[in-house]
């Protein structure tokens, strides 16, 4: 039982971990609080379920839809944020932007495609299971975690071993110092905001496939729950934020197997909270370090 | 001095931040190969123009010929890509990051891994403190060594233009000397450098040729000897 447990948390936690992965990066690197992070996750799991719908294997439904998501992104922070990066201005604006932005796509996408909870239609996943001793993990498990494994390898090393990645670094730490490096910092954002939405948009359909329930505001309590595992994980960091997702998946499943379902959404928050109390900067957070 | 084939020719440039005009209607040339400094009491817009140069800020007025070409309201990243390279105030190095990467990020243009390398070998011969610091987090040098390599940094780009501004402020006297010595090997290699200082002095007696700024605009030019023995110089900039 408690390795079952575990086992299904981490497969539920992977899928958080990719979240909070595309939500730090767009928050280290482009230094806006962006709500509408969570969109791309609906956007994610909509155009998956519109591609399974229409006859698309996983294969080809989960890339498809994470790319997507992907050009989304940019196109929202085009609309709503470059004036305000241009203006420098505090914050708490582009918090109240993309609040606004977002309140109202979610209004607009229940007004399009109902608000009723969807499935992916039968059949989509194989429905084998194997087994691991006593455990057993399904074929849709090892999808989510084995996408969030690669996904999640591919940014570290994109960060940590290509131009690109660290001309990404550098502007979370200094966009004026960037730029006089040679750094096209319009363009690098554009490449961020892809990649977050993208991340995003995968985590998504991942949880989609888990739950198998899609719904337009599935986006919003998972912005907050992502938003909290970043913040645990030290903002701006990526291997806090992996290691902060696994944690926070494998909380809940065990909340939800020994102490009450009804108490999953809180333990997250719950953790936070005590974690902010001991430890300001997050579980794995350097004590006065800014961003990635 | 007003010279044909300057490397650099400012002319009639006007910055500032907001409403208010830091910089107004500034004629200034840097030749190839020389060393021109810009010296000022704190507040006349010595950094500022530094700035409006490597295009942190925009130019309200007037021309920025780098090349007989016009880069004035060009994006900082096209200046970069232009040639020049700007070691700014307060070292602005990237800290979270190694020395190691510091100096990728200066040769974020380079042409080639082969040419990185060399360049890379050029500067920690120049500065060799650096080569034994390579894997350490750069926010963790001391103040000399992060300016060191901020110069380090810039000099990565191969610039054909390099702007230094206030490279010895807030240092150890021995890093100072250090510093001077590191520009006056630039010098003798032949670089172009435009040198914003606030240590008069020492810049004087290296530079070709000096500005002085006084709110936004020259007061005085000259060769920077001739200005070190001009007896207004030395009471305004030179502790009297």
């Amino acid at each position: 039982m408690l390795g079952q447990q575990i086992i299904n948390g981490l497969v539920a936690g992977s899928a958080y971990a990719l979240f909070a992965l595309g939500l730090t990066l767009m928050f280290g690197v482009l230094g806006v609080v962006n709500l509408t992070y969570g969109f791309y996750f609906a956007v994610g799991a909509y155009l998956a379920l519109l591609a399974a719908g229409a006859g698309a294997p996983i294969a080809l439904a989960l890339p498809l839809a994470a790319i997507l998501a992907g050009l989304v992104a940019v196109v929202l922070d085009f609309l709503l944020l470059t004036r305000l990066r241009r203006t420098r201005a505090p914050e708490l604006a582009s918090l109240m932007v993309t609040l606004g932005a977002t309140l109202f796509l979610y209004s607009a996408m229940s007004a399009l495609l109902g608000s009723e909870i969807r499935r992916f239609p039968a059949g989509l996943l194989d429905n084998g299971a194997f087994a691991l001793g006593a455990y057993r993990i399904s074929v849709g498990q090892i999808l989510i975690v084995g996408t969030a494994v690669l996904l999640s390898l591919g940014l570290v090393s994109l960060m940590g071993a290509t131009r690109t990645g660290l001309a990404m670094r550098a502007l979370a730490e200094n966009s004026d110092a960037s730029e006089l490096m040679g750094v096209d910092t319009q363009a690098i954002m554009r490449r961020v905001s892809f990649l977050s939405g993208a991340l995003g948009g995968a985590a998504g359909v991942l949880i989609g496939l888990e739950y198998n329930a899609i719904a337009p505001y599935m986006g919003e309590a998972m912005t907050l729950k992502g938003f909290a595992i970043i913040i645990l994980g030290g903002l701006g960091n990526i291997g806090g934020a992996l290691a902060a997702g696994l944690l926070v998946g494998v909380l809940e499943a065990l909340t939800a197997g020994y102490v009450s379902s009804v108490y999953k959404e809180a333990v997250g928050f719950l953790l936070l909270v005590l974690t902010l109390w001991v430890r300001p900067q997050g579980l794995f957070g350097r004590p006065g370090a800014r961003r990635a | 001095m007003s010279m044909n084939g300057a490397l650099l020719e400012v002319r009639g440039l006007e910055l500032g931040y907001g409403r208010s005009t830091v910089v107004e209607g500034l004629d200034l040339s840097v030749p190839e190969g020389a060393i021109v400094c810009l010296i000022g009491a704190n507040g006349a817009g010595k950094t500022t123009v530094l700035r409006g140069l490597s295009g942190l800020i925009r130019a309200r007025r007037g021309a920025v010929l780098f090349e007989r070409t016009d880069l004035a309201n060009k994006p900082a990243h096209r200046i970069a890509r232009a040639g020049i390279a700007h070691a700014p105030e307060g070292r602005q190095i990237f800290g979270e990051m190694t020395v190691s990467e510091n100096l990728a990020m200066g040769a974020y243009l380079s042409p080639s891994k082969a040419e990185t390398a060399r360049r890379r070998e050029g500067a920690l011969a120049r500065f060799p403190r650096l080569a034994e610091r390579m894997r350490q987090r750069a926010g963790l040098l001391s103040g000399g060594e992060q300016q060191m390599l901020a110069i380090a940094r810039a000099l990565m780009a191969d610039p054909k233009l390099l702007l230094l501004d206030e490279p010895s402020m807030g240092l150890a006297p021995l890093f100072v000397d250090e510093i001077f010595r590191a520009i006056a090997a630039l010098k003798a290699e032949g670089r172009t450098i435009l040198l914003v200082e606030q240590n008069a002095h020492a810049a004087l007696e290296l530079a070709d040729y000096a500005y002085v700024l006084e709110t936004g605009k020259v007061s005085i030019e000259g060769p920077g000897r001739e200005l070190l023995a001009r007896p207004e110089i030395a009471d305004a900039y030179l502790g009297g």
